[in-house]
């Protein structure tokens, strides 16, 4: 792995230490803050908007994120920006506008727990073990993968960086909490952006300009069909494999829907926001990064298309995942080279921080609370929650060090997990537009939707189910898990006794709560509805360009 | 809950990280310059870095974080 070594020097060492002390420092600083378990976990819901929703994005900005949409960018071109326009934006923009009253109305502490509010006990129980174990296992993939890439990087050995990385982390959070993870977060969204942006300059400089790049992409394999994304989308003819259906419902509906709107990692940052006008901007606020962030991953991952001889091999050096190292490598001299290694780090620290987060939270409100040790002092749980973020992080690393023996298995735990988010964004959206639907009704149509999902990716790692591609694979599972858990839900609400309307205020649409008012906004840029809207119109025209 | 303002953690992180770069980018040596295309990165990079560091702390002094209310402590 020696030909990807990055010429680091002592400057460059200094900018990755003076952040990680900056980090610690936060961690620190945090901890004096807290007093009650909500400010542990939810950050006193103090956040104003702009803070939850830089780190709402820059949960989603981990570094698995960033490589592998580059990646992505080399592999099948423009078509990549399917994952950042229709299949998060408008995602995004629903969580604000008409998810956020209910999560942040009910006044709930975590997505599982509206799903006990709103259903019952089973449901509640099934969906906070499979999230916190998923977190859990997620946290050590990404610091595997920080471990993998600093080694190539900077020499590194595995066992070193799996170990800082999961110090720091650790230090933080238990330390600070979650308004410590958010305040990183934000910290970190701008660390990470400001060690890209000289990739993207730098390259776009070499190849000739945003024209000369894509003159260059004309001439390579994927040619034209590279520089479009709706094109050739009526057939599976195209770089990406998928048609308009598959990109629209498969990508933009059910995967995107199930990710942004019930990962807990990414509602909580909203649940921390200080107000409801507040918490539902942080996502809307979120979207307008969202849109730009391609500039700094799609486009370099072209650049390396056509900068790097060989690109694109099965294995070695000069693998897709390797485009953005290979750039830094090719391109940034030291300083900036010591900003990129630092934007890359923290980047893994964020996704790994998010989870981490997510997980305790779960954990100590949702399984010890809920079923181990109920009614103790709020002292108490915080406590619990410091232990569950020590116990979470060193599973964590036990699965770093148990991936390092697989090869694939990052992927398919990745893989697996996915396979919960689609079947219970079925479950939300008809647990919240339906207030028949039945609390047995929620906890099937999670369990079978899974189950169907489940089944057909396990028939395409058998072969016995042929797929084109995993991501075709992926579309096609989510697509009926989505369509299982619906038809579950409505036919078991025939047959099991509804919950009473009383219980249902606040939870189901039309049904207000006493928190659940929505009030108007004092200044146009205060309304999430004008916002949304703005995002979603901004990512139609940036589509026109490279439809 | 009172806490400190993430502005002031991120314009100090900033002006460090801009006059370290900045720095460097002063005296880039050819070779340097030349693996940049010949773009003054260091420097520019450097001088965006020192101005988004210095604009988060003068919008932290301009519109400093309210004064939490006397009973915020028991507040949820």
């Amino acid at each position: 792995m020696s030909g990807l070594r990055l010429d680091v020097g002592l400057v460059d060492y200094l900018i990755l230490a003076i952040y990680f002390v900056t980090v610690l420092g936060v961690g620190f600083a945090a901890r004096r803050a807290i007093r009650t378990s909500a400010d542990f976990f939810l950050s006193g819901r103090s956040m104003p908007a702009w803070v939850t929703g830089l780190a709402f994005i820059s949960a989603n900005l981990g570094a698995l994120e960033i490589i592998g949409m580059a990646a992505n960018g080399a592999e099948y071109g423009l078509m990549t920006l399917h994952y950042y326009w229709i299949g998060a934006v408008p995602a995004m923009v629903f969580l604000g506008i008409v998810m956020m009253p209910f999560y942040y109305g009910s006044k709930v502490r975590s997505v599982p727990e509206f799903l006990r509010l709103r259903f019952n006990r089973p449901t509640h129980l099934f969906n906070a073990v499979s999230f916190a174990v998923a977190q859990v296992l997620i946290a050590g993939v990404n610091l595997y993968a920080l471990a993998l890439i600093l080694q190539a990087l900077l020499g590194w050995p595995l066992w070193l960086s799996i170990v800082i990385g999961a110090a720091i982390v650790l230090a933080y959070i238990t330390l600070g909490g979650l308004s410590s993870a958010i305040y990183n977060e934000v910290l970190q969204f701008f660390v990470i952006l400001a060690g890209l942006l000289p990739i993207t300059i730098i390259g776009l400089v070499k190849v000739g300009g945003v024209d000369g790049l894509f003159e260059k992409v004309r001439a390579t394999q994927l040619g034209d069909a590279a520089l479009h994304t709706f094109q050739d989308t009526a057939g599976t003819g195209n770089p990406l494999g998928a048609n308009w259906i598959g990109i629209v419902f498969g990508l933009g509906f059910v995967l995107s829907f199930g990710y942004w709107t019930t990962n807990f990692a990414e509602v909580q940052r909203a649940l921390s926001a200080k107000d409801m006008s507040a918490a539902r901007r942080t996502p809307i606020i979120g979207a307008f990064p969202k849109l730009l962030i391609p500039v700094v991953t799609v486009i370099p991952g072209l650049i390396a298309l056509v900068t790097v001889q060989g690109l694109g091999a099965e294995e070695g050096d000069l693998v897709y995942n390797n485009a953005i190292p290979l750039l830094m490598r090719d391109l940034l001299p030291n300083g900036v080279l010591g900003v990129a290694v630092t934007g890359l780090v923290a980047s893994f620290m964020a996704g790994m921080a998010a989870n981490v987060s997510g997980f305790n939270t779960v954990f100590t409100y949702d399984i010890w609370q809920a079923y181990v040790r109920k009614d103790r002092s709020d002292e108490y749980y915080i406590r619990v929650g410091r232990i569950a973020t020590v116990a979470g992080i060193l599973v964590g690393i036990g699965t770093a060090f148990i991936a390092a023996g697989f090869d694939n298995i990052m992927n398919y735990i990745q893989a697996l997990f996915s396979l919960f988010n689609a079947p219970l964004f079925a479950t939300f959206i008809v647990g919240m537009f339906w207030k028949r639907m039945t609390p047995w009704a929620g906890f099937w149509s999670l369990l079978l939707g899974f189950l169907a999902s489940l089944t057909l990716y396990i028939g395409h790692l058998t072969e016995v189910i042929p797929f084109n591609s995993d991501l075709e694979e992926s579309f096609w599972g989510a697509g009926l898990a989505f369509v299982t858990a619906v038809v579950v839900a409505v036919i078991v609400t025939q047959f099991t006794p509804r919950k009473p309307e009383d219980e249902l205020r606040g939870l189901v649409y039309g049904m207000a709560g006493e928190g659940g008012a929505v009030s108007e906004p004092a200044v146009w840029w205060r309304n999430p509805v004008l916002l949304g809207v703005i995002a979603v119109v901004l990512a139609v025209l940036l589509y026109i360009p490279v439809w | 809950m009172r806490i400190f303002d993430v502005r002031g953690v991120i314009g100090g992180l900033f002006v460090v990280y801009g006059l370290i770069v900045t720095g460097i980018g002063l005296f880039d040596s050819p070779s340097e310059l030349d693996k940049a295309e010949g773009i003054r990165i260091n420097l520019w990079m450097g001088l965006g870095m020192l101005a988004l560091g210095l604009l988060m702390l003068l919008w932290l002094r301009l519109n400093p974080p309210p004064e939490p209310e006397p009973d915020d402590e028991t507040a949820r």
